[in-house]
This record gives C-alpha cells, sequence and structure tokens, in this order.
C-alpha cells in the first residue's frame, strides 16, 4: 500500500534574537510579565530577510539533506499569513529561486493552522490519480515582526519570526503514514484576529494611500477558543484514526503561549511530558511553529521512526487543525 | 444552586487550576493576593465556571476574593 512519509524537516530563523529585556526597553513591559503568563524568553526577528527569503533558506536545507534533485518536486506549498506579496505566492518564489521547474507552487491562508491545512492539502493532491504528485516540499514560513503594531504591548510581545519545514514522498514499502486529521473553520469569529487587513475605496478617483492595517487580536477570545476547540479537534482525529490518546506518543501543538499547551493538556487528561515546548526560544511563529518544534524534535532525537504523533495548529481564521501522523 | 453549592464549585475550580489546598480557599480568600492567582489564572477560574455551569462571565468583572466569585456567579445563574 502507498503511504506518505514524512522525509525530512529542516529549519531556518533569522539570527537577530530580542529578548523580553530588549523590548521592555522599548514598551512598558516586562521579562517576569511575558514570561509568567506566555513562557516566552525571547524571539528571533528578521532585518531584511522577507517570508520567501527565510522559506528559500529551508528550502536549501531540505534539497541538502534529503539529497533530492530540486527538478523532482511535483509540489511546492508555503502556509503562511505574512506573504512578502499578494501576488506571486511565497511558494513561487520558492519553487523559482530553487529551481523546482516541475513543481506547482501555491500558498495556503490559515495563519496558525496553516501547516495543517497544508498537510491535508498534500494528502489530497498526493492521493489523487488526477494530480499524482509524489514529492511535496510544505513549509511554514512568517516574518511577523513587519505586520506587528509595536505600539501594542499586548501582541507585540507575543510573536517572532521563522521558517521550518518538510519533505513528504509517497512510498509503497513505509510504516510512516498519515493516519487521519480534523479541520474546522469559525469564520464568524474571524475579526478577534486580524493582519494585514485592507480598505475598498472610500471614493473613486481615490483619495490618500492605501491602508494596511496591523495585526490585532482579542487575546482572551483565541485563547478560549483554542482551549475549548483544540481538545475538540484532537479527539476528533484521534476517533477517526481509531487510535487512543494514551497511544500517542507526543502532542505537537502550536506554539501560541504555553499556558494555552498545559491547558490543553489537561482538558485531555494527558500529561504535559507529552506536550513538548519550544516557545520559550522563538515566541509564537504562527505558520511555523509546528514544524520548527517538529524539526526540533527529530533532529534531538526525541521524536522516533514508528511513534505517533498528533500535530495540531489554532489561529487566525479562525481555525482549527490536527493531523495524526505515524512517523 | 445555593451559595454553599456554588462556593463548593467555585472552590473545587480554583484547586485543580491554582493548584492550592482545598482548606485554603475561604470565602474571604483574596484570589491574587492570597492564592496567588494572575489575570490569566482568574480569566481560566471563569472559563471553568463558564463550561461547568452553562453562563457567560466577563473575566475583568472587578473580582477579589472568593466571595465576589461566589456572588457574581450565583447573579449570573439566577439570571439565566
Amino acid at each position: 500500500m502507498e503511504t506518505i512519509k514524512v522525509v525530512k524537516t529542516a529549519s531556518y530563523v533569522p539570527a537577530k534574537v530580542v529578548t523580553n529585556d530588549d523590548l521592555s526597553q522599548i514598551m512598558d513591559t516586562s521579562d517576569e510579565w511575558i514570561s509568567s503568563r506566555t513562557g516566552i524568553k525571547q524571539r528571533h526577528v528578521s532585518v531584511n530577510e522577507n517570508t520567501s527569503q527565510l522559506c528559500f533558506n529551508v528550502a536549501k536545507l531540505l534539497l541538502e539533506k534529503s539529497g533530492w534533485d530540486a527538478a523532482s518536486i511535483d509540489l511546492l506549498i508555503v502556509a503562511t499569513m505574512s506573504p512578502d506579496s499578494y501576488t506571486p505566492a511565497t511558494a513561487a518564489l520558492v519553487q523559482g529561486k530553487i529551481g523546482a521547474h516541475n513543481a506547482i507552487a501555491f500558498d495556503v491562508s490559515a495563519a496558525c493552522s496553516g501547516f495543517i491545512y497544508g498537510l491535508n492539502v498534500a494528502e489530497k493532491f498526493m492521493g489523487s490519480s488526477n494530480t499524482a504528485c509524489k514529492r511535496v516540499m510544505l513549509i511554514g514560513g512568517e516574518v511577523l515582526s513587519k505586520v506587528i503594531d509595536w505600539s501594542d504591548r499586548t501582541t507585540a510581545v507575543l510573536f517572532g519570526d521563522g521558517a521550518a519545514g518538510m519533505l513528504l514522498e509517497q512510498q509503497d514499502d513505509s510504516e510512516s503514514r498519515f493516519i487521519a486529521s480534523s479541520l474546522h473553520t469559525y469564520g464568524e469569529l474571524g475579526d478577534k484576529l486580524e493582519a494585514g487587513k485592507t480598505e475598498a475605496l472610500t471614493a473613486f478617483p481615490m483619495t490618500g494611500e492605501h491602508q494596511i492595517k496591523a495585526f490585532s487580536m482579542s487575546g482572551r477570545d483565541v485563547y478560549k477558543f483554542a482551549t475549548h476547540k483544540v481538545p475538540l479537534s484532537i479527539e476528533e482525529a484521534v476517533a477517526k484514526a481509531g487510535v487512543t490518546l494514551d497511544q500517542v506518543d507526543y502532542f505537537v501543538l502550536h506554539q501560541a503561549n504555553s499556558r494555552i499547551v498545559t491547558q490543553i493538556a489537561k482538558r485531555l487528561e494527558q500529561p504535559l511530558a507529552k506536550f513538548p515546548m519550544n516557545i520559550a526560544e522563538y515566541g509564537n511563529t504562527s505558520a511555523a511553529s509546528v514544524p520548527l518544534l517538529l524539526d526540533e524534535l527529530i533532529t534531538n532525537k526525541t521524536l522516533k521512526r514508528g511513534q505517533v504523533i498528533v500535530l495540531s495548529g489554532f489561529g487566525g481564521g479562525l481555525t482549527v487543525g490536527t493531523q495524526i501522523i505515524k512517523y | 444552586m445555593t451559595e454553599q453549592e456554588i462556593f463548593n464549585k467555585v472552590k473545587d475550580i480554583v484547586v485543580e487550576q491554582l493548584d492550592v489546598d482545598a482548606d485554603k480557599v475561604k470565602m474571604d480568600s483574596d484570589i491574587k493576593e492570597d492564592l496567588e492567582a494572575d489575570s490569566l489564572d482568574v480569566f481560566e477560574i471563569m472559563n471553568e465556571l463558564e463550561d461547568e455551569l452553562d453562563i457567560k462571565l466577563e473575566a475583568d468583572e472587578g473580582v477579589k476574593t472568593i466571595k465576589d466569585v461566589v456572588a457574581y456567579v450565583k447573579k449570573e445563574v439566577e439570571a439565566k
């Protein structure tokens, strides 16, 4: 039976590190306040590198690690809420730069669930005889620093920049596979988390400048959404998969806030030790956070082949998504 | 629900959320001062009460003590 295998993972974060103490120099906040409420100690901030550049760096690493020829890739997806531009898609920019000229490329916009939505899209393309994609590159990448309102201390402290991704391949003999998923979208709550919002012209010919709004979030609403909907999404996916929560080795959750992760663990009645976290180092990197953590777990050999993992994202849309994989 | 029933419910949730001993949770306990909760803890306690009692609560209703929480919950339960 043909199954989908996660062949390689890779990540790249910009060099500049901004600590909580650094932020307390430019806004009214403190390391104690940020770390006790979010678990964040520092974040990486991109200077001069846009989203496609971070993703390109990940793509290069993936090709180096795997030895794959870029021309062998059939599909290249970038999950992002902070693309370089409306068009071309960030995925197209990466495809052009690495010379993956046989790949179709497009972005998935589902914010912090973007990587999980991307996995789902990849699975559909790989499973369809119509498209017959054998090899897929999926990257989550964000430069959130360019859309953040740096005068809003309630959101500015939460986010970071970075990118990470994986290569997927359809294989005949692999025990690795995608087991089940659960995706949900709650568009009626869309205004709880917005970034890059544009306005239609108020008159024609237009007067003034085009306006693009910075990031804004109703933190409490999103917190509540996450602690309620993520456990439901995980339970739904686990039920579809025919496994129990106890059989899951690791829950790799979107790193938005360590206290959200702790609450989700509590609601699922699973030990917190099964919920690895790296938010202290990177902050919330939206679509990049799940693959960034996954790559870390694979690199430090925490995650081993054959183990069952739950990947779960939640955020703007509002969206929530869970994918269960046998790694 | 009686005040005592609401207090017992609040106490259970506070013990679970804040990981404190049940005998430390009294009507006149100050949630932040005596029980060492921060604003997110209070928010979580309100969330749990909402779920369990099927009511709507505002996290920043100005509650200070357990007695304030019980009174606020009682008002909302009765208004349901």
